[in-house]
């Protein structure tokens, strides 16, 4: 194995505030690395979401009585500080059930505006035969079907950029199948899959040049690196609570106030309208115009007290240990024989993460190899088919780090990972 | 490594592994079935062949991409079927499922199961019951396809 310099970092003490990570695994310690599928939770998170159960748990924006009023305040901190921890405003945030929803939430609320519903304001939105709409090789699939399917419904049609033989793809690329016909990008902000960060402001800056809409699949930028939507003007973006410390059943829609405003509610029901007759309603602005029906208000809370935890560890530091992390992972990997690394090359800019195919050895075995010492890992597709149907792979094995991650974590799988291709004498 | 690690991946099914029996799509098929694995692309394609007197499957060809555990399951699935009535071969792929469903409770029978009895070490693998139980899946599928006459 490659020997590379011991990291050095003021936030590898962070463990202890993780009560799963003491587990062990297969008579192991618990190695984690899988925090680009679900994050492990902190106590200060555990502990909001029960203290909120225990003591102020009621409905929110309904009733009139102190639980009530409690839990709207703090349902509606938990926004402030989700808003202020992405660079938005506090309108600008409307939960949902996750990113994939949030995303779908988009797509059908452009669905609903193509066929005419939120009137004059949504006319803009309405999509049709000859629109085109936009997304890369290389997404996940919760970025990827809501727009196929949007494209069905419309009669607009899907383009895609393609990515290349490590799975980027390039401005190039993508300036090659935008035009004047463009609606919409969408784009992961980092890979899940090969750890590309996108340039955000360039494809937003010749997604104006076009008049297309853009929307950020935020997943795994929002929980590891600091953000502000507002600086990377995107119009729309999302991201899930449960990759960042936070519950699951939870994710965000952010929109640009005036588009959210625009649009016509993807889904309908109690809690989201002003007036309702029997022949129709009138419907709140953004964010409740998003939010129909019980709210998971003990997430949201739990989920403030997320982005306050990583707040307080600060995300350039968090970034910072993870690049370090991410540099660790990939020269360590480069030196095993008979690996394949998927996505960015030495020198690049890379997340936290590092995809590899173990040559001869499918990537479900490498991963039961690896959890018998108590390595967790990802493997398969990675919810990204296309992607591996383009380099050629069915599976890959992904290896992600988070905040509470240390150099040791890292070596401990290293060391695993070099030993795969012996066991199964490949 | 783990006695269950060694347990799972076991010889003879490392030899299937890599060295699968009867692999390769023949003609004429009296049936075929096509499964896939969603969670991880697996993806095999089985075509069952009849004796001349068309009452009993002659062999089966396959093929297929996906871990070593349903490589192997589908070679010694193929090493199998060899002579048996339809009725048999359901009955069979009965007894493997409650064997891969008893996390490892179950050793299976080897006079019925013959060598796929290496798999029950893999039925503590809750996720890798899925990877064994494929092949078998398109087989009872397969079955269900031939004509009644059969």
């Amino acid at each position: 194995m490659i020997l590379v310099a011991p990291v050095t970092t003021p936030l590898a003490d962070l463990r202890a505030d993780f009560p799963l990570l003491d587990r062990s695994v297969n008579g192991h310690p618990l190695v984690y690395l899988d925090s680009a599928a679900t994050a492990q939770r902190p106590n200060v998170v555990l502990e909001a979401e029960q203290d909120f159960l225990e003591r102020r748990n009621a409905a929110v924006h309904r009733g009139a009585h102190t639980l009530a009023a409690e839990a709207t305040e703090e349902f509606e901190q938990a926004r402030e500080a989700v808003a202020r921890f992405v660079g938005a405003d506090v309108d600008e945030i409307a939960w949902q059930s996750g990113a994939t929803d949030a995303l779908n939430t988009i797509a059908f609320a452009l669905g609903a505006a193509s066929l005419g519903r939120g009137g004059e304001a949504a006319r803009r939105f309405a999509l049709g035969p000859g629109d085109e709409l936009v997304v890369t090789e290389a997404e996940h699939h919760a970025n990827l079907i809501p727009w196929q399917e949007l494209a069905a419904r419309t009669g607009a049609a899907l383009r895609y950029v393609p990515v290349d033989d490590d799975g980027l793809w390039t401005l190039d690329a993508l300036r090659a199948v935008v035009t004047e016909r463009t609606r919409l990008i969408a784009f992961a902000h980092v890979s899940n899959v090969t750890g590309f960060v996108a340039p955000v402001s360039e494809v937003v800056a010749l997604a104006a040049s076009v008049g297309a809409l853009t929307v950020l699949d935020a997943c795994q930028s929002a929980p590891h690196r600091p953000l502000d939507l507002h600086a990377l003007g995107v119009d729309f973006a999302a991201f899930s609570a449960h990759k960042m410390l936070g519950p699951n059943g939870l994710g965000v829609l952010y929109g640009r106030r005036e588009l959210l405003n625009a649009l016509p509610p993807a889904r309908t029901g109690g809690s989201m309208i002003t007036t309702v007759t029997m022949e129709g309603a009138e419907f709140l602005p953004a964010p409740q115009r998003f939010e129909a029906g019980t709210q998971p208000v003990s997430q949201a809370v739990a989920f403030g007290a997320a982005v306050g935890y990583l707040t307080d560890a600060g995300m350039a530091a968090v970034h910072a240990h993870e690049e370090e992390l991410a540099q660790r992972l990939y020269e360590g990997l480069s030196g095993i024989p008979g690996l394949r690394l998927i996505g960015p090359g030495a020198g690049v800019e890379r997340a936290g993460l590092v995809s590899f195919d173990v040559e001869g050895v499918h990537a479900h075995d490498a991963g039961q190899y690896l959890d018998d010492r108590g390595i967790a890992v990802r493997v398969g597709h990675h919810c990204a088919q296309p992607l591996h149907r383009r380099l050629s792979l069915t599976a890959s094995v992904r290896a992600s780090v988070y905040l509470y991650n240390t150099a040791d974590d890292v070596d401990a799988f290293l060391d695993a990972a070099e030993g795969i291709r012996a066991y199964f004498r490949v | 490594m783990s006695d269950e690690l060694q347990d799972l991946y076991r010889e003879t099914i490392m030899d299937h592994a890599r060295a699968p029996h009867h692999f390769g799509l023949r003609e004429p098929a009296a049936a075929e079935s096509h499964q896939l694995n969603p969670t991880c692309g697996d993806e095999v394609t089985v075509r069952l062949h009849l004796s001349p007197s068309g009452d009993r499957v002659e062999s089966l060809s396959w093929e297929g991409h996906g871990c070593a555990i349903s490589q192997a399951s589908a070679s010694l699935l193929s090493d199998l079927v060899h002579d048996l009535e339809p009725a048999e071969l359901t009955e069979r792929i009965g007894l493997f499922r409650d064997m891969m469903r008893s996390r490892g409770e179950i050793a299976g029978d080897d006079e019925l199961l013959g060598d796929a009895v290496v798999l029950s070490g893999a039925s503590r693998y809750l996720a890798r019951v899925k990877c064994a139980m494929l092949s078998w899946v398109a087989v009872e599928d397969a079955l269900a396809k031939l004509p009644q006459a059969a």
